[in-house]
């Protein structure tokens, strides 16, 4: 096997290596499952409510996508704004920087005063875990524009808007697809962990009901499931990214 | 009505220039009193020390900035904001990643009128055009490759396609070989002096370099550093065809040293007053 092989296979060697280690502690320990299940326990738990832990993952997972388009339709707007008139920059950035660092869970319980128990809490939490970072990166690549190339433009006469859409837009688009990647991986936390409190359905319900039943096997293969879905969108969105912005992979610009 | 070729081209008439009110309250001016008559078609270059307003120049002569006092007029107009007859070209070629490099060239017809509005009708016809240029400019075979695969000669060669595709009256170029290798910069040389013989556009040329100033302008001004200013105007009599190995004879070189000379005792004058 050649390096570049091991490379490529190398997270699921990782992860194998993880698992025999974890089973063989739980064996060697006699761990008791409901303190720590085994892998083995986890997977007999996760094929016997296979239909169940579905069922969950579902709405989960669909939940998370419409508060993530959501982030995108808002981050992308919001960005561009920003991103595009110093005055909305200074203006709206510390704001935005503060409200980032509030924690999101403390909203759900306000979002279900608003929008009781169900969908709507779930839905925006995961948007406004999820908005912050594409919108950063949209303002980001619309900002730094080199000066020269903006007096090339403005020489023959280029409005604002042309230099917007002619060049800001598709520079920011690497910025745009890399803030993609964190994002759909924030809007899994903010889904799970509003499903926690307030809905009677999905991953997060799921994990609640799970740990008060004592059924930690259950628990851990839900955890699982949610890992596996936030890390399959991850790649999904690289793929996505390698195939449309090429041209930033590559020693861009010269001189 | 006076003979066109007696109106010069670009027209300074004692034109200050300070970069906001505060300075110029304070006196405080990046260029001073610039008075400096271009005749149609006519190769200048710049020279100087860095920071003594050769780029803030070039923003007055494209419109891009207006003058605190004083008079310019280009091809005999007044000039009240951008010029569109002007095509600019800086140290780093900054052409766009994710465009080949006909369709960098081609950027400034999808902007400058009248080409912008018939730009989606005739795309063909533009492409054409751009596609010569960078053929001759010696980048045939690489038109549809993307900047990134370009070296930076080339890039640079590009970026001048670009700056004269929409056929400019004016050429204004900011250091534009600065950052390639002596050969490589040789070779662009000599293919700006094909393109101005051929096309007789007026070209501006900031450098710091004297060599290339000598080789290929008509007229070399040489400016100093705080306050901006021309301080020398020299015309530089050399036959043209010129060919690089006259850079190699002695008048070449007399007047390389004789712009030094300029140059080294405007820095001497500016240690003296510093230490004063």
């Amino acid at each position: 096997m050649n390096n570049k092989q091991l490379e490529r296979w190398s997270p699921w060697l990782l992860l194998v290596a993880v698992i025999t280690l974890w089973q063989i502690i739980c064996s060697a320990f006699g761990v008791s499952d409901f303190i720590f299940p085994s892998p083995l326990r986890i997977w007999e738990q996760f094929w016997e409510f296979k239909g169940v832990i579905a069922g969950h993952a579902w709405r989960t997972f669909w939940v998370t996508m419409a508060g993530f388009g959501l982030a995108i339709v808002v981050g992308v707007l919001l960005g561009f704004v920003i991103g595009s008139s110093r005055i909305a920059y200074a203006a709206v950035y510390p704001l935005m920087t503060a409200f980032n660092a509030l924690p999101k869970a403390a909203f759900v319980p306000i979002l279900v005063v608003w929008f009781g128990i169900g969908i709507g809490p779930a839905i925006l939490t995961a948007f406004l875990i999820s908005f912050f970072p594409i919108m950063v990166n949209i303002a980001t690549g619309l900002a730094t524009l080199e000066p020269e190339l903006e007096d090339v433009l403005r020489v023959l006469g280029a409005k604002r808007w042309d230099v917007l859409v002619k060049i800001g837009l598709p520079r920011s688009m690497p910025y745009f697809y890399a803030s993609l990647k964190v994002a759909i991986t924030l809007a899994f936390v903010g889904t799970t962990v509003s499903e926690m409190t307030a809905a009677n359905e999905g991953i997060g319900y799921l994990l609640i009901s799970a740990g008060s039943a004592m059924q930690m096997g259950l628990a851990f293969a839900g955890l699982m499931v949610v890992g596996a879905m936030a890390m399959a969108m991850y790649e999904l969105f690289s793929v996505v990214e390698k195939h449309t912005t090429a041209w930033a992979h590559r020693g861009s610009q010269g001189g | 009505m006076a003979d066109a070729a007696a109106i010069p081209f670009v027209d300074f008439q004692d034109v200050w220039l300070a970069y906001n009110e505060q300075l110029l309250r304070e006196n405080h001016f990046a260029v001073e009193a610039i008075d400096l008559q271009v005749a149609r078609g006519e190769f200048i270059a710049i020279v100087g020390p860095s920071g003594c307003g050769k780029s803030t120049f070039m923003k007055l002569t494209t419109g891009l900035r207006m003058p605190s006092m004083g008079r310019i007029r280009i091809d005999g107009q007044p000039v009240t904001g951008p010029l569109k007859i002007s095509g600019m070209a800086f140290q780093s070629p900054s052409l766009l990643p994710w465009r080949t490099t006909v369709d960098n060239v081609l950027l400034p017809l999808e902007i400058v009128e009248p080409y912008r509005s018939s730009f989606k009708r005739r795309r063909r016809e533009y492409e054409e055009r751009a596609r010569r240029l960078l053929q001759k400019v010696g980048l045939g075979g690489y038109e549809d490759k993307f900047p990134w695969q370009l070296s930076g000669g080339m890039q640079q060669r590009a970026s001048i396609c670009r700056a004269l595709v929409h056929e400019p009256k004016m050429l204004l170029l900011d250091e534009p070989f600065g950052a390639l290798d002596a050969f490589t910069r040789e070779e662009l040389w000599c293919i700006l002096r094909d393109l101005w013989t051929e096309q007789r556009f007026n070209v501006i040329l900031v450098t710091h370099d004297l060599r290339e100033s000598v080789f290929l302008a008509d007229t070399v001004y040489v400016m100093s550093k705080s306050p901006g200013r021309f301080v020398v105007r020299r015309e530089i009599e050399l036959p043209r065809p010129r060919e690089l190995e006259v850079t190699y004879t002695k008048e070449f070189s007399d007047i390389v040293h004789e712009l030094r000379g300029h140059i080294g005792a405007m820095r001497h004058a500016v240690a003296a007053r510093e230490v004063a």
